[in-house]
């Protein structure tokens, strides 16, 4: 869910527009993080850890810690808390470690 | 190709952005890279009011003095900022590497102020990882930032100024916010945060810890259980409580790998809560040219960070012979202003972080 009314912030949200998160279209705005974006649409899910198999969610939401790795335009390792929506992205459940592209 | 630098900046949060505006102001040319595509740091987050005095903008909302900082340093003449950009390494020759759009780029500075700030603590507990479980800094990015209500119904675990003003700043959001367990026996931070949830009919927990996290694929709830004077959990106080997020403000540490790969000297000291680059009385670490100011020099506060930066910014132009005469009065003023901040029992543990800072170093303390 989106904060329509805030007593102190007015958001600038900027221009709606469409990615896909696993396939399915959610709907984000191009000022969003996709990790934001992901969120208010009710989705804390965003990957599995690698020997365990373990549900994974963001954690510090500044680039630092890495438990939002995504896959992204085919991109592996995609910080999704700090990259801004698209419209028309492809945002994955990553598997594995992710292989950098040639 | 490798840019020459006067002062390159890294990190435009308060402290970058207040060393930018000392050394520029005496004459030096700075360039200030911040990996975020907008900077400020973590002010761009804060909507509550600050403490201190009018130099330290004392009164407004730390939102707003980033805002104006940044401003005055976009428009400032001496001043470039680059944002997404994020510094990758410091190397024995002193050439700085970041990247942007992609770009691996180069800079040779003379003069290096570390500005990084600092990353949240994490706690250990069972099910600590399931999705729902969040920095309180995190929450606080994604609702004031980001526009996002976090949470329907959450706990906070720790009762310091980020877990009292992160949660108050949840109400305003609209979230349920069940309850602040702190394991100390006293709140942590101030008492006008304290006293606003309170008021608000949020109780603060003291003496009360996470035992265990529980949920399918997310968080469903919480145990929580009383703790004895030596913080040993106390069997038969669990209480099971139902919520979506548990968010945790147990604390930062400072974001100094930048500083370990220089070669500067590091020291481990537990009441500026990590490593830290050991500094002067100028904030200049243990490598010659390379300053750390704010956060990454030990965890304090915006204000702090503020005059750390202003001081070591000036410090710098003094050493590059800007303006000699005033810049080195600033540099006085700005270490009375932290001693006058950091006076009285809240200053306690930071001052006792710097003297053993100087205590490595093997000089007095200042
Ligand atoms: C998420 C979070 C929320 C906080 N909320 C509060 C609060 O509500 N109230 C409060 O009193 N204190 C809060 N704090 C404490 C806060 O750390 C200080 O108040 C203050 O912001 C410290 O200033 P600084 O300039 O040292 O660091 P920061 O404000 O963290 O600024 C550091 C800047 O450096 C940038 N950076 C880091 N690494 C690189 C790199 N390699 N290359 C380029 N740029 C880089 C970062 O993106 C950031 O903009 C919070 C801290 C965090 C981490």
């Amino acid at each position: 869910m989106r904060l329509e009314q805030h007593p102190i912030l007015q958001f600038d949200r900027g221009e709606k527009v469409t990615f896909t998160f696993n396939g399915q279209p959610v709907e984000g705005y191009t000022h969003e993080t996709i990790a934001a974006a992901l969120h208010a649409a009710g989705i804390r899910e965003l990957g599995h850890s690698q020997n365990l198999n373990r549900p994974r969610g963001l954690f510090c939401a500044i680039g630092n810690c890495s438990s939002c790795f995504m896959t992204v335009n085919g991109e592996p390792n995609v910080r999704v808390c700090v990259t801004k929506v698209k419209d028309g992205m492809e945002v994955v459940e990553q598997e594995g470690k992710g292989v950098v592209k040639e | 190709m490798i840019r020459d630098v006067e002062v390159l900046v890294i990190g435009g949060g308060p402290a970058g952005l207040c060393a930018a505006q000392a050394a520029a102001g005496a004459g030096a040319h700075v360039l200030i890279l911040e990996r975020d595509d907008v900077p400020g740091g973590q002010l761009v987050k804060q909507t509550h009011k600050f403490f201190g005095s009018e130099r330290q903008y004392a009164g407004d909302r730390g939102i707003f003095i980033g805002q104006m900082l940044v401003e005055e340093m976009t428009n400032h003449p001496n001043v470039e900022i680059m944002t997404d950009t994020t510094v990758l390494g410091i190397y024995e020759d002193g050439v700085v590497t970041a990247l942007k759009d992609e770009q691996h780029l180069k800079f040779r500075p003379k003069k290096i102020i570390v500005a990084t700030g600092a990353a949240e603590k994490f706690l250990t507990f069972p099910n600590n990882d399931l999705p729902g479980i969040y920095g309180a800094g995190a929450v606080q990015t994604l609702m004031n930032v980001g526009g996002v209500k976090p949470a329907d119904k959450v706990i906070m675990v720790g009762a310091g100024n980020i877990g009292l003003i992160v949660s108050y700043q949840m109400l305003q959001a609209g979230v349920d916010v069940v309850c602040v367990v702190e394991a100390a026996p006293n709140i942590g931070g101030f008492l006008v945060h304290a006293s606003k949830l309170r008021r608000a009919g949020v109780p603060i927990c003291t003496g009360w810890t996470v035992k265990e996290a529980y949920g399918d694929g997310k968080l469903e709830g919480v145990v929580l259980c009383r703790l004895d004077e030596k913080w040993q959990p106390i069997e038969g106080t669990e209480i099971k409580v139902a919520c979506d997020t548990l968010c945790l403000a147990v604390g930062l540490t400072p974001l100094a790998e930048l500083c370990w790969q220089a070669g500067c000297h590091m020291e481990f000291i537990r009441e500026l809560s990590g490593h830290v680059p050991v500094t002067d009385e100028n904030l200049m670490t243990s490598v010659e040219g390379i300053y750390a100011a704010g956060d990454v020099s030990g965890i304090e506060e915006a204000s702090s960070a503020m005059v750390e930066g202003r001081l070591a910014g000036y410090a710098v132009a003094v050493s590059l012979g800007y303006d000699v005469e005033r810049a080195q009065k600033e540099v006085e003023a700005a270490r009375a202003e932290l001693v006058e901040l950091r006076s009285g029992p809240m200053g306690g543990k930071i001052r006792a972080g710097l003297a053993k800072v100087a205590e490595k170093r093997g000089g007095a303390s200042c």
